[in-house]
């Protein structure tokens, strides 16, 4: 059992927890921004798998992971936009709308993908990493938490700009409002559909981000359905993080501890069936959901498209 | 230090309606309606429900645009395109569900509308807010969530709102009904305070004893029409009793025509069938309780509810139906107590509710027509058998139903939301009247029925009483109640404030009671 707690076991499990964690904070973020904005965006796992594809096939074809990344959030932008013309300007029915988008593009990807490489999954390099110095020295941690790409420093940071939005912009008040009170931001002169579509068009960039970055740094590859859940996830992370970004990334990081243990204790040799350990993430919803889903607090206009005039 | 900007001088006309006319299928409801409101003014327009307060409204704040006769502002012609457009023109609204987020601060709230880039601007709103509202003798605590504040506060949150914006006019749409009485005093000093700076107030309410006190002039309206004006110079000139006499003369008095009024002959007796004693039902966050409700219905009597709507009709009617559980009191029905049944059994023993939500609660609408005659009945002999459907029996009753009752339906397996209002009321009578009525409770039995469904139904109830039925007859209506009613009980804030038999001046004595005036 020593191996259990050696340094380059610990290493490895917390470097795997932040790669797990990060897709889930991405796309935690760009949901929270939708549902304080009052759309419930179930199409987060159709944008996340879309920012995937694209995301793999841009990084694919160019050799660059910034190209990558970029065209990742383009895919998850474009299925935004889909989802904000329908839902949020014409108005139609949320939920269902977002899993008809998540279905259809889960089959869209997995299609196009056959089309391009028939049944060969081509990899993408490693990931060229950016060291921070002096903190990447660090033993354990180091190497675990400061060796990554930019794109991790990228997301974390992303939490500290929506604390700022949300507590001290104009842009999160208006937000909120949309959500809580869309008929008093209407009287107040701003535009309801406008708000809520730039946070859904936010949730489109910050998924596709997300499955990009699950694609080419958590695989380094593309695989049908790749994102298995992770955008529901991220919804869940949503939910519970009651409007604080913070919470977002405290939930991300404990499922990204949960998946990264599933191949830490297969690396460590641990005797335990890989089924059970492949359970823990969804284990650790469900018990977070006992434990804390009782105290979520949603807006009151969640899932409500707006309607001037009507009550 | 001059917050409120230039200041009119008291007296010019800041918004002119005229002939301003507005039309919702079916119902007028502004007709030709001429108004002039004049800065330093509180103008208080004054109505029952219905009479086309709201609608006026509405096109002042931009939300509604009327269909004829033109508003000027400022003494030129104007169309108010948006809620934004009225707000520019120095028109603002308080309605009277209040638009404030509840999860923001005060302070958020007010800065909501800036530029989405910018940071709100807390530090010089606040300077802004106390310049308003400290000479109006308002404390707003900025820092505070609205959802902590009360009503009255978060009224005075919008009222500094629209001042933040340089209203001018100042409408406050039912501003009082949510307000305790010391709310109701706090607010009427408020609005004095306003017109003293050159502000028009628009107050509008339903309460007379309001306008009385705090109007410098008073518009009635009454059924979409203005009936009357009483200018400052008379108000003011006016003992407080002689305003009153005048204002229910204009609100309630009796106008050609409606003496068409026809109550049902009831023979005399003294058979009481339903008894209600001491019926209360708890109150809850957003609907009054009931409290010490008592009356009785005799045979073949109509006993009308008149009230202003929301004042506890629905839930005496579903307390009686046995849909609301009732804390306390005795229902009796031909002398047997009906107070430990469920709705059903109380169905069984002959009180029948017909509801106003007749698409809701009253029918499934997409069932057929022959089914919604026998919801109450599914799964019982003689219609069903064993739990499977006899469609010959339920045909041919539901046939003899449908001629019965007159109602107008393509066919008897169409779907019963695809009728007419009047249709489905008449396949709720039909259902409700149907073996062993003896008290039936109708909740506004003509609401948003047509003029010849109106009557039909109407005489359906007369006719019901004439078979020896008792019937609560609730509406809002009041000209319903006085042309059909026996006695006439009138509802305010869930208690019965007062009886009055029908007859001549009968009108004015409910009217003045609907206000909060002793009869």
């Amino acid at each position: 059992m020593s191996g259990l707690f050696s340094n380059v076991f610990l290493t490895a499990l917390l470097f795997g927890a932040v790669t797990a964690a990060i897709p889930l904070l991405l796309a935690g973020l760009g949901e929270q921004m939708s549902e304080k904005a009052g759309v419930l965006n179930i199409g987060i796992e159709g944008m996340m798998i879309s920012g995937a594809y694209l995301g793999f096939v841009g990084a694919y074809y160019s050799g660059s992971f910034g190209v990558g990344f970029l065209t990742g959030a383009l895919g998850g932008i474009a299925v935004a936009a889909l989802m904000a013309l329908l839902c949020v300007r014409i108005g139609l029915n949320q939920i269902v709308i977002g899993i008809a988008l998540t279905l259809g593009l889960e089959g869209l990807t997995a299609l196009l993908h056959h089309f391009q490489f028939s049944r060969s999954y081509p990899r993408l390099p490693a990931v060229p990493i950016t060291e921070i110095p002096l903190l990447a020295d660090i033993p354990i941690l180091g190497p675990a938490l400061f060796k990554h790409h930019l794109i991790v420093y990228f997301s974390v940071a992303m939490v500290l700009v929506m604390i700022w939005v949300y507590r001290r912009s104009q842009l999160g008040l208006n937000l909120q409002a949309a959500g809580d009170k869309p008929a008093a931001l209407d009287v107040a002169g701003i535009d309801v559909i406008r708000t809520r579509t730039i946070a859904v068009l936010f949730t489109g960039t910050m998924a596709g981000l997300g499955g990009a970055f699950l694609a080419n740094v958590g695989a380094g590859l593309f695989i049908p359905f790749i994102t298995n859940g992770a955008g529901f996830l991220g919804i869940v992370l949503a939910m519970l993080a009651r409007g604080r970004p913070v919470w977002v990334l405290v939930g991300a990081l404990i499922f990204g501890m949960c998946l990264s243990l599933t191949t830490a204790a297969q690396v460590a040799g641990i005797n335990v069936p890989t089924d059970v350990i492949q359970m823990l993430p969804f284990l650790a919803v469900m018990v977070m959901l006992v434990l804390f889903g009782r105290r979520a607090s949603l807006p009151a206009a969640l899932g409500i498209p707006y309607e001037r005039g009507a009550r | 230090m001059e917050p409120i900007n230039e200041g009119p001088q008291t007296g010019q006309a800041i918004v002119t309606l005229e002939g301003v006319t507005k039309r919702f299928p079916g119902i007028i409801a502004n007709d030709q309606i001429d108004l002039e409101i004049s800065a330093g003014e509180v103008h208080v327009l004054l109505g029952e429900n219905g009479a086309g307060k709201s609608t006026l409204i509405g096109m002042l704040s931009g939300l509604q645009q009327p269909d004829g006769g033109r508003i000027l502002v400022d003494g030129v012609e104007t169309a108010i395109r948006s809620p934004s457009h009225a707000l520019s023109l120095g028109i603002g609204t308080v309605f009277q569900h209040n638009m404030l987020v509840p999860t923001l601060t005060v302070a958020e709230n007010l800065a909501l509308g800036g530029p989405w880039w910018q940071r709100p601007k807390i530090a010089e709103l606040a300077a802004r807010v106390a310049e308003i509202a400290r000479p109006l003798g308002i404390e707003i605590n900025l820092g505070a969530r609205v959802s902590e504040l009360s009503l009255g506060q978060q009224q005075q949150v919008e009222i500094v709102r629209a001042l933040l914006r340089e209203s001018r006019l100042l409408i406050l749409d039912e501003a009082t009904s949510m307000l305790t009485p010391q709310g109701i005093a706090e607010l009427g000093a408020l609005m004095r305070r306003l017109v003293e700076r050159g502000l028009a107030v628009v107050f509008i309410t339903h309460k007379l004893g309001e306008a009385a006190d705090f109007g410098d002039r008073v518009s009635i309206l009454k059924l979409g029409r203005k009936v009357g004006e009483i200018p400052p110079e008379r108000l003011r000139k006016l003992e407080r009793a002689a305003l009153v006499d005048e204002i229910v003369d204009k609100m309630f008095g009796r106008q050609a025509g409606d003496d068409a009024v026809s109550i049902p002959p009831r023979a005399a007796n003294d058979d009481v069938l339903l008894e209600v004693r001491d019926l209360s039902v708890p109150a809850t966050a957003d609907m009054p309780g009931l409290e010490a409700i008592s009356f009785t219905i005799g045979k073949g009597e109509i006993l009308g509810v008149a009230g202003i709507d929301g004042n506890g009709q629905k839930e005496l009617a579903e307390a009686l139906a046995g849909q609301r559980p009732a804390a306390g009191g005795s229902v009796r029905l031909g002398g047997q107590s009906l107070d430990d049944l469920e709705v059903g059994a109380r169905r069984r023993k002959g009180l029948r509710y017909l509801t106003d939500d007749r698409l809701g609660e009253g029918t499934v609408g997409p069932f057929p027509v022959s089914i919604n005659y026998f919801l109450k009945q599914i799964g019982e002999p003689p219609l069903w058998r064993s739990g499977i459907e006899r469609s010959r029996e339920i045909e041919s009753r539901a046939r003899s139903l449908t001629h019965l009752y007159d109602v107008r339906t393509p066919a008897l397996s169409t779907p019963v939301g695809r009728l007419s209002g009047g249709n489905i009321q008449k396949v709720l009578i039909a259902r409700e009247l149907a073996e062993g009525a003896k008290a039936v409770i109708f909740n506004k039995p003509t609401y948003g029925l047509d003029l010849a469904n109106t009557l039909a139904t109407r005489q359906r109830i007369r006719d019901i009483a004439g078979e020896g039925l008792a019937v609560l007859l609730i509406s809002t209506d009041l000209e319903e109640l006085l042309s059909m009613c026996h006695r006439i009980v009138v509802i305010s804030q869930g208690r019965l404030v007062g009886t009055v038999t029908n007859g001549p001046g009968a009108g004015e004595k409910v009217g003045r009671l609907m206000i909060g005036l002793a009869a």
